[in-house]
């Protein structure tokens, strides 16, 4: 051993160039490449939504063929959910998990790299849908049959991507349940983790609940297109409503799988820059603990107008309410986290309290839908596409953006641009709103969603929709630019960053080091 | 030149915004309801709305004050409690009972949505990509209900129609105060059968039958749209409800039956090659066209081109039996059942000497009346 490999670690001989990402164990490197995926996505889905609302803004058919519109609406859908935001949520975990709980890294750094690899394998198949016979799925990313069963090889190709994605989601979750688990410093009790650390937690293990659950349905699809199994047709005595039961089996935890992680996000911010603890720690833990249980018994919601019983409908009715108590805990918890703190409202913050407001937004219109008359009602109109939008965009997205201005300077040494950051943010929460506000009179009004072309007294509220949509679009270029202006350079960040910060991940320096707490920390 | 267009466009955007701002009517609520049923949603979501204002103002109330309040640019110290149970048991107890008082209302529509029992008529509707039937059956009289609005409206070749996308050939007529039990159920692929004025919704799903009601008290025609993907064409199945007085109703009862009593056809009628290209010409627009497009080109990838295919220009049977029993596993639909014997034949007669397929081929209706046995 010469001098200059003696302070080297053993293992530290990672090769540089693409093969470093390509071969990478490490977990902030997996979790780079978790973020940088995510946001090439989002800009690939984003351009579709962009699409969406051009040829939504006039009513007639203006650029392009109803089909084509059917395919934009299921991508943008598809993408969005398992190539942005589940995967950000990832990425973010990859960084934080082991950093917060004082671990050197993830349990399973080998499986950790294929979970990453698996990823882009399974984007190049959906969006190489666009350029195979007859394009891209089309019938919806919730790919109900029977209308799934009549299109062509995108949709095996799709099914694919599903089952690759699936399996990607399980063996990150198994990961992370695992460092959980095992790798915390000493000291750290499980009512000690950060509630980050809890919400992924949770989360993962809704995951490894769900995502076979998805498999197993998309396989019987599967097997319906080409292996003469009749699953859900009524004519080989099948049930396409079965289809619906066990979708969303998976889809409502699914639903809390993009929005736990953002919960705890949020639970690590308003504190910091509260300057003030989290006011209600345990009650935090375990109303997230009760969404995730509670998430397992509200499916049939998404399915009231399919013709159940009314006893079904009424206990899928309460059931969902029921969720608007933990729901409305952490709400009050982080609003007395706020209150009587010292606030400062650097961009993190901001997208944290926007977060605050409009998911709680989401929230009531979630309310208004858990209403099964009024559900009724509103079922497949533009109502729904504004609540998911409320508590997806606003809600995790927002979490997201709040994170990685939170924790950037962390990852990368150097205090991001924060007029640009303000500007991301204003630029945002406003259009954001121009955006999706109007969708809910649309919804009340009657327009129903996954159209290309609408009635004339619809035309307004979507006008004024689609100029939101082109300025948020727009404005998202800008979080572009910050992050490639903190990752190139900018001033210093201090290994504390934020005043009012907690946790293990403040005392490593900035950037945080390739490696980690080799020795583990000590927790008070 | 496609940069040149888009900015065209662009301009035509902001322009037919400004002028649509100028005279907007922005429907802020529900449609009005106008059965029984429609009435309890629009007052149940007003109740909401209220609880959710309360609850809007006292949690936006709170953090509003303390952003503007504790903030650290004004001085403000941070306090350090954290952990109440008093207060995080009554902020988990309050919810639960406005929850109850929500609930209670809602079981009652709930129930009352449900109560198909001893309706004064029955009507089978069906949905097809992308169509609606309707079927009186104790009148014994039915018919397809296709979307009207000109092609070029949608084009953008011609003024919209002030019902543009809400307009049919043939709507629902109903009598009004009547109790009507509608069974719903789909051919294809599952659809929705949707008028928000009524209340009403049901997904119509292919194999099973479900059944809704409603009892409409105004005369008057109520739009709706078909609210469950269905396809390329899902925004395009509109659903046109005429309410009619019992005396109007029974004159177009009386009428409906005449016209189908006129047009019963001979199927042993042996007809010559123009009548029946003319006669499927008018088969084709209706029932072929969305998909194979009057053209006979289809879409690429999509929906295969007939101009020139193998099927319409072979064999003859073959032709034949796939529009009847369609193709299972994709969008083509088995006609049988929706056409006449004679609609079978004008259509598979056109379909073969339509474009430039020259076969020359006749199919007569007992050609088909044969197969079907």
């Amino acid at each position: 051993m010469d001098a200059t490999h003696a302070h080297d670690h053993g293992h530290d001989h990672h090769p540089s160039g693409l093969m470093r990402w390509i071969k990478t164990t490490n977990h902030k490197d997996i979790g780079t490449l978790y973020l940088w995926f995510a946001l090439i996505m989002f800009f690939v889905a984003g351009s579709m939504a962009m699409m969406i609302r051009a040829e939504l803004f006039e009513p007639g058919m203006q650029f392009m063929h109803p089909e084509f519109f059917n395919q934009l609406t299921t991508m943008h859908g598809l993408i969005m959910i398992f190539g942005v935001i589940m995967p950000a949520f990832t990425g973010f975990a990859n960084w934080q998990v082991p950093l917060m709980i004082g671990a050197p890294d993830m349990a399973f750094p080998r499986m950790n790299n294929w979970s990453f690899w698996l990823l882009p394998v399974a984007a190049i198949f959906l969006i190489g849908e666009f350029f195979l016979p007859g394009g891209a799925v089309a019938g919806g990313w919730t790919m109900y049959p029977p209308l799934f069963i009549q299109g062509g090889m995108s949709y095996d190709l799709n099914i694919f991507a599903v089952h690759i994605m699936g399996a990607s989601s399980i063996m990150g979750s198994i990961n992370i349940i695992t460092t959980i688990l095992n790798m915390r410093a000493p000291g750290m009790t499980m009512m000690k983790m950060p509630m980050f650390v809890w919400t992924w937690l949770i989360t993962a293990y809704l995951l490894i609940a769900t995502m076979p659950v998805l498999a197993g349905a998309v396989t019987m699809l599967l097997t319906d297109r080409h292996f003469g199994t009749h699953f859900f047709n009524a004519a080989g005595g099948g049930d396409p409503v079965m289809f619906q039961h066990i979708f969303w089996f998976f889809g409502h935890p699914e639903v809390y799988i993009l929005i736990l992680p953002a919960f705890g996000i949020i639970s690590q911010i308003i504190p910091t820059f509260a300057r003030k603890p989290l006011f209600g720690y345990a009650s935090m833990v375990y109303a997230t603990g009760s969404i995730a249980i509670l998430s397992f018994i509200v499916w049939g919601h998404h399915m009231f107008t399919v013709g159940m019983p009314a006893a079904g409908q009424l206990f899928f009715m309460y059931s969902t309410m029921l969720i608007a108590v933990p729901t409305g805990v952490k709400v009050f918890n982080w609003v007395a986290t706020m209150w009587k703190g010292s606030m400062t409202f650097e961009t993190p913050m901001l997208f944290a309290v926007a977060f605050v407001c409009l998911f709680t937004m989401g929230g009531f219109s979630g309310l208004v839908l858990a209403i099964t008359p009024v559900d009724i009602q509103l079922q497949d109109t533009y109502y729904v596409v504004a609540h998911f939008h409320y508590v997806l965009v606003s809600g995790a997205l927002f979490s997201i953006f709040a994170g990685a201005y939170y924790w950037l300077p962390k990852w990368t040494g150097h205090m991001y641009d924060e007029k640009l950051g303000k500007l991301h943010f204003w630029l945002s929460v406003i259009s954001m709103n121009i955006l999706f506000f109007p969708m809910h009179f649309l919804g009340l009004a009657g327009m129903p969603r996954r159209i290309p072309d609408y009635a004339l007294q619809f035309t307004q509220f979507n006008q004024i929709a689609s100029i939101g949509g082109f300025i948020f679009g727009a404005s998202q270029l800008i979080f572009l630019i910050v992050v490639l202006k903190a990752v190139r350079g900018g001033a210093k960040a201090t290994d504390k960053v934020w005043e009012g910060a907690e946790g293990l991940e403040w005392t490593l320096p900035s950037p945080a080091p390739y490696h980690t707490f080799e020795t583990a920390p000590m927790v008070k | 030149m496609k940069i040149k267009r888009m900015l065209g466009s662009a301009t035509g955007m902001v322009l037919g915004l400004a002028t649509n701002l100028a005279h907007a009517a922005y429907e802020l609520n529900l449609q009005s309801p106008e059965t029984p049923i429609a009435g309890q949603i629009y007052h149940l979501h007003t109740l909401i709305m209220y609880v959710i204002l309360a609850i809007f103002v006292v949690v936006f109330g709170a953090m509003f004050y303390s952003i503007y309040a504790h903030r650290k640019s004004k001085g403000h110290q941070a306090a350090h409690f954290h952990e109440n149970t008093t207060v995080e048991v009554i902020w988990t107890i309050i919810p639960f009972f406005i929850l109850i008082g929500m609930a209670f209302p809602a079981t009652k529509t709930v129930l009352a949505m449900k109560d198909t029992a001893s309706p004064d008529m029955t009507i089978k509707v069906t949905g097809y990509q992308w169509k609606w039937e309707y079927d009186y059956l104790q009148q014994g009289i039915h018919f397809f209900s296709n979307l009207s609005t000109p092609r070029d409206e949608i084009d953008n070749k011609a003024t919209k129609d002030a019902h543009y996308l809400l307009e049919v050939d043939h709507p629902l007529v109903v009598p009004i105060g009547k109790k009507i039990r509608m069974l719903v159920t789909a051919d294809d692929v599952i659809h929705s059968w949707s008028v928000p004025a009524f209340g009403v919704k049901q997904d119509a799903i292919p194999g099973f039958i479900r059944d809704t009601w409603f009892k409409v008290d105004k005369p008057g025609i109520y739009r709706g749209q078909c609210s469950e993907l269905c396809g390329k064409d899902h925004g395009f199945m509109p659903v046109v409800v005429e309410a009619k007085t019992p005396e109007d109703y029974a004159k177009w009862l009386a009428d409906q039956k005449a016209k189908m009593a006129a047009v019963v056809e001979d199927p042993n009628k042996v007809y010559t090659l123009d009548e029946m290209k003319s006669k499927g010409e008018k088969v084709y627009t209706t029932h072929c066209a969305a998909c194979h497009q009057a053209s006979g080109m289809g879409i690429p990838g999509a929906f295969p081109a007939l101009n020139g295919s193998k099927i319409a220009t072979g064999d003859k049977a073959a032709h034949i039996d796939r529009v009847m029993n369609g193709k299972p596993g994709t969008a083509m639909a088995a006609f049988a059942a929706q056409l006449s014997d004679t609609e079978i034949a004008a259509v598979v007669t056109y379909e073969r000497n339509a474009w430039n397929n020259h076969t020359g081929d006749v199919i007569q209706p007992s050609e088909i009346k044969a197969l079907r046995k």
